[in-house]
């Protein structure tokens, strides 16, 4: 399966096993979503419960909160991370918050779908990465796959999970890895290990990183596409690496990333978001507190710019292969 | 000359010569400040019988009238006449009058304990009693409200304890919600009564889609809501509205338009062009515009928009027209922007009044049992107060284990927040405490 099948596939099964499953959106009844995520679900389920909605994304969580506060399990998407921004109180303020401030007596277990990342010439309102945004805020849990197998079980954990949860879809990949060579020919997830997902119900933990590639050298902690460009990178420069994908922001996987610092004594950071404010800089934060004297050299990030996300100019701002490897030579150097 | 960057560095100078009137911005400004006498007198108060009573299936198009009158059913001499007269038995109509009374016998209270430094916060409801107590007696006890923060009347009229409802002004060991929440932000699952948020307007698409849950499941619940008029320029307003009516959700919207939103008059969110119970024409929603001081019109228009809903005929915008009459919070002093006695001149006078003589034209009710209630009231809101405050009184510190603020952030509490609570722990121990 691709990605996007995947997520489908991921959805099938939740409303397959939980009547409470319902899945709401711009464009995702009858057509099955703009990027095919949500196709076919709802001839299979009803309209009860897979359902186009009006465009207003602050309506679409609103509505989503009061269904999780009836007893449902939405999974309402947002077309873009670029437009959840009108959603924002409704998240931060409402569904973030209602379990602590009623002491328990009303949840919101739902989890918002929805593509972001660049790459795909998608310019200032089709690439961007506000993980950061949520990351800060308490209450929300922040998932971001990197393959098709993560997708589905890293979904219906979500889905499983009564804490409202972000579940951001890096599109860059949902038909192939991008190994971030913009100029060679796209690959599809065809033959690809990750690629191999079973058919039937199986979970993810939330919280548990991958580690994608075990290594001596210095560690890298990423997550999304920028997991198969840091790989790309790490082959093409002969490098040993340890490749974490975090996959999951909120909770981390604390454990996963002090073990390996410990063991590499480097730290390199990776993510397409703008670097200022970024999840980088809680990451950085955290190796710096934990691993202070296993450091051999100052921690690295590379990331977007702190710039809107440019059209024509994409491939200078996406954090790729080339700026990756500086960043690995320059903490290697001593 | 010197060069310009764009059009915001034009100046009206450059513009002379053009022979255009100067446009002029309107900004509204109502109609009595500080100082000034209130005066009503040119106030358009439609007959109590004058409205009609459409169907209760009948489509929205046909009911665009409803939302520029008043339904009224209680008129000057509190006879309840016309055809919105909900003709209720006389023990509901004294169960009404009761829970309004007690409603305000426990802000005067409240309001007093927050003066008296028990408390840190309060709002009272005076004169919008009918408003929440008319609408909870009119809706099914398992009917789900999404209220804001001025409807202590539902839990009042739901019979809900007055005293767990202070335990949760006080922040004290008996607060359900654990000393998290701002008093009066209440939440009570058992009697319907979603928890309150201190951001306006969330409420309302959330009362959406529970209804939109409630039909998609073959439920027969239905979900109400509320909130103020100077609310209603909220974005979730627009939302909320739209969902309702696409999906036309089993759920009545209440606009409780009580003509101040804190300083702010009832202009600043659109009532100098049009009513509220007007945006419901735009949306395609049943809009009825109610004297919200007439207990038996809010009663009547609630029991209307609730068989509405549960025929499937969809969902209902009231606009209950009432007035504020006491200040915002007690954080505000409405003496700083209104006049002082606009209240007393009110053409529609008080909701409690006004029901207290129509009872009394009945011959069930009379003015020694009024006093009578009064006072039985007023000592049973004491003695709770006096109940709650053995559970303790917010300045007499934390009432909660500390540690407790750190649960139900999420389900389990995850290791980031394990390690910061041992870090409180750790930094009281090395400090001595």
């Amino acid at each position: 399966m691709n990605m996007i099948q995947a997520i489908n596939s991921a959805l099938d099964v939740m409303m397959g096993r939980d009547p409470d499953v319902v899945v709401m959106g711009e464009d995702v009844g009858f057509f099955g979503g703009v990027f095919r995520a949500t196709a076919g679900l709802q001839a299979k389920y009803g309209k009860n419960r897979v359902f186009d909605t009006p465009i207003t994304e602050c309506g679409i969580i609103g509505v989503a909160v009061g269904m999780g506060a009836y007893g449902l399990r939405p999974v309402p998407e947002i077309q873009f991370a670029d437009y959840i921004y009108p959603a924002l109180d409704q998240l931060v303020s409402e569904a973030a918050r209602l379990r602590y401030r009623s002491a328990g007596e009303f949840i919101a277990p739902m989890t918002v779908r929805s593509p972001f990342g660049g790459g795909i010439f998608g310019g200032q309102t089709h690439s961007q990465s506000p993980e950061g945004i949520f990351t800060h805020v308490s209450g929300i849990k922040t998932v971001i796959p990197s393959t098709p197998y993560d997708a589905k079980g890293l979904l219906i954990a979500a889905i499983e999970d009564n804490d409202p949860t972000l579940f951001f879809e890096p599109k860059r990949i949902y038909n192939g890895p991008f190994d971030g060579h913009y100029d060679r020919p796209a690959k599809s997830w065809a033959g690809h290990a990750d690629a191999q997902v079973p058919e039937g119900y199986y979970r993810i933990p939330l919280g548990k990183a991958r580690t994608v590639r075990e290594g001596e050298a210095l560690t890298i902690l990423c997550y999304g596409t920028m997991v198969h460009v840091v790989a790309s990178t790490v082959a093409e420069a002969d490098i040993d690496a340890e490749i974490i994908d975090l996959r999951t922001l909120v909770p981390l996987d604390i454990e996963a990333i002090e073990a390996s610092v410990r063991k590499t004594g480097r730290c390199l950071i990776v993510h397409e978001a703008t670097r200022t404010g970024g999840f980088g800089a809680e990451l950085s934060a955290l190796v710096q507190e934990r691993c202070f004297h296993h450091l051999e050299a100052p921690i690295e990030r590379v990331t977007g710019f702190d710039t809107p996300y440019p059209h024509s100019l994409e491939w200078a701002y996406f954090p790729g292969p080339i700026r990756i490897r500086e960043a690995m030579a320059k903490i290697l150097k001593d | 000359m010197a060069e310009r960057n764009g059009a915001g560095d034009r100046t009206a100078g450059d513009r002379a010569g053009r022979n255009l009137p100067p446009l002029s911005l309107y900004v509204p400004e109502p109609h009595f400040r500080p100082g000034d006498q209130a005066d009503f007198s040119g106030f358009d108060i439609p007959a109590a019988d004058a409205a009609p009573r459409p169907d209760e299936t009948s489509a929205a198009g046909d009911m665009r009238d409803m939302a520029y009158g008043l339904v009224r059913v209680l008129d000057e001499g509190g006879n309840a006449v016309g055809a919105w007269n909900p003709n209720l038995p006389p023990e509901t109509l004294l169960k009404m009058l009761r829970a309004m009374a007690l409603t305000r016998a426990f802000d005067e209270r409240m309001f007093r304990a927050q003066r008296q430094g028990k408390t840190s916060f309060y709002m009272k409801c005076t004169g919008e009693e009918a408003v929440a107590v008319a609408a909870a007696m009119a809706l099914d006890r398992d009917d789900m409200c999404f209220p804001s923060y001025r409807q202590q009347g539902l839990l009042i009229a739901r019979d809900w304890s007055i005293v767990d409802m202070m335990n949760q002004i006080y922040s004290n060991k008996a607060d359900r919600m654990r000393g998290r929440q701002l008093p009066i932000m209440y939440s009570v699952r058992e009697a319907g009564f979603f928890s309150i948020s201190g951001n306006l307007t969330t409420q309302y698409p959330q009362a959406v889609g529970w209804a939109m849950a409630s039909a998609a499941r073959g439920d027969t619940r239905i979900a109400a809501t509320w909130c103020g008029e100077g609310s209603t320029a909220e974005g979730d307003f627009h939302s909320a509205c739209t969902f309702a009516s696409v999906y036309r959700a089993p759920v009545i919207l209440n606009v409780v338009n009580n003509q101040w939103a804190i300083s702010s008059f009832s202009g600043f969110a659109g009532a100098e062009s049009t009513t509220f119970a007007a945006r419901a024409v735009g949306y395609g929603i049943a809009g009825l515009r109610i004297d919200g001081n007439d207990a038996l019109a809010v009663y009547a228009a609630t029991r209307w928009a609730a068989d509405r809903a549960r025929s499937n005929a969809g969902p209902t915008l009231i606009e209950h027209f009432t007035y504020r009459v006491e200040g915002h919070s007690t954080s505000d002093d409405p003496g700083q922007y209104r006049s002082a006695d606009e209240g007393s001149h009110w053409p529609l006078g008080d909701p409690i009044a006004r029901l207290k003589q129509h009872c009394i034209g009945l011959g069930i009710w009379d003015e020694e049992r009024h006093a009578a209630m009064d006072a039985e009231l007023a000592s049973m809101v004491k003695d709770a107060a006096r109940e709650a405050e053995k559970n303790g009184i917010l300045g007499h510190g934390m009432h909660q284990p500390f540690e407790t603020m750190f649960e139900d952030v999420f389900e389990e509490m995850p290791w980031h927040l394990k390690e910061q609570l041992q870090q409180a722990i750790d930094e009281k121990k090395a400090a001595g405490l």
